[in-house]
């Protein structure tokens, strides 16, 4: 018997997992707040990504959009990985079996990589290629693939409910 | 017409039809909704932050405001187009659904305070305690749309 099937049955046999799978309440109510820190943190961040292709707040240099928006953004990222984590801890087995949330896992780790190359490469001289309605292209093409990244690990999220494939 | 004629009318639509009986329909206007409710949540919010005095503090409220309109109105417009096709495929499920009713009744007072009180006030570019209150109720209604609508799916 190979390691993970063993430590996922063993979180799915931990009280705080059958807790959350067989109360009424709490698995519901985690998954609202999980839904409303979307409405935060993705909402935020297409808002961000928006500014950076060019389409919104033109007149607000990218750096200011992003000083301000990037507190809320991470306290919404920090709301839905907790939650996030809540619900997988509930159902690990059937989790682990999903080709949604394995495609989620997956764009989570390339839209994790996506932010690091930004503010490793563009983020620390924004203030001066930042100031423009029309950022460079390269700097809209950072806002493209991160709006396309996010949307789609929040389509692959919602599509977990789906088993299809099982 | 009564209430429960309607539903019926609508469950038996050809686009109802055709949703209810598609493997993956029912799902795709589930992550449209999905992502226009991320839309519209940004969209609403950068607003009410800066009302409550938070988020993007050098921007006017009233430039905010006529920024980011063309956005809300395209995120409703797509939350209320992929909403309208999960309600008639289903529509004989959310009669007598408390939840549904609630997220109906609170979606209506949103879009009102939204395009009504919320609207004069920002194009007013009013701040201080009264545009604090235009913001939190703001937030506070859209979060009471959001979680009655997700409660519609437990129901």
């Amino acid at each position: 018997m190979s390691v993970v099937p063993v430590v996922l049955e063993w979180v799915e046999a931990t009280s705080i997992s059958t807790h959350i799978r067989e109360s009424i309440w709490t698995y519901p109510v985690i998954e609202s707040i999980h839904v409303l820190g979307l409405g935060l943190f993705l909402g935020l961040t297409m808002v961000m990504d928006l500014r950076l292709i060019g389409v919104v707040l033109r007149n607000t240099p990218v750096g200011d959009v992003m000083g301000r928006l990037l507190p809320w953004i991470r306290w919404g990222g920090a709301l839905m990985a907790v939650t996030g984590v809540l619900l997988t801890i509930a159902t690990p087995v059937s989790f682990a079996a999903n080709p949604f949330f394995a495609a989620k896992l997956g764009l989570l780790a390339l839209a994790g990589v996506n932010v690091w190359i930004f503010h490793t490469t563009l983020g620390p001289s924004v203030g001066t290629w930042g100031i423009h309605a029309l950022p460079p292209l390269w700097a809209r093409r950072a806002g493209a693939t991160s709006l396309v990244l996010w949307v789609s690990i929040a389509v692959a999220g919602r599509l977990i409910a789906y088993n299809w494939f099982q | 017409m009564t209430v429960f004629e309607f539903f019926n009318w609508c469950h038996e639509t050809a686009i109802a039809v055709a949703i209810r009986e598609s493997l993956w329909l029912f799902p795709a206007l589930q992550a449209l909704h999905l992502v226009a409710l991320a839309a519209l949540g940004g969209a609403v919010l950068v607003v009410d932050l800066r009302l409550l005095g938070l988020g993007l503090k050098g921007v006017p409220v009233k430039t905010l405001a006529r920024d980011m309109s063309p956005w809300m109105t395209r995120s409703l417009v797509l939350i209320i187009v992929t909403g309208v096709g999960m309600f008639v495929s289903e529509s004989l499920r959310y009669y007598g659904n408390a939840a549904f009713t609630a997220k109906m009744a609170a979606f209506v007072v949103a879009l009102a305070f939204t395009y009504g009180i919320r609207r004069r006030w920002t194009s007013a570019d009013v701040t201080g305690s009264g545009g604090r209150v235009v913001g939190a109720t703001s937030i506070l209604l859209w979060t009471a749309v959001a979680g009655a609508g997700r409660a519609v799916g437990f129901w």
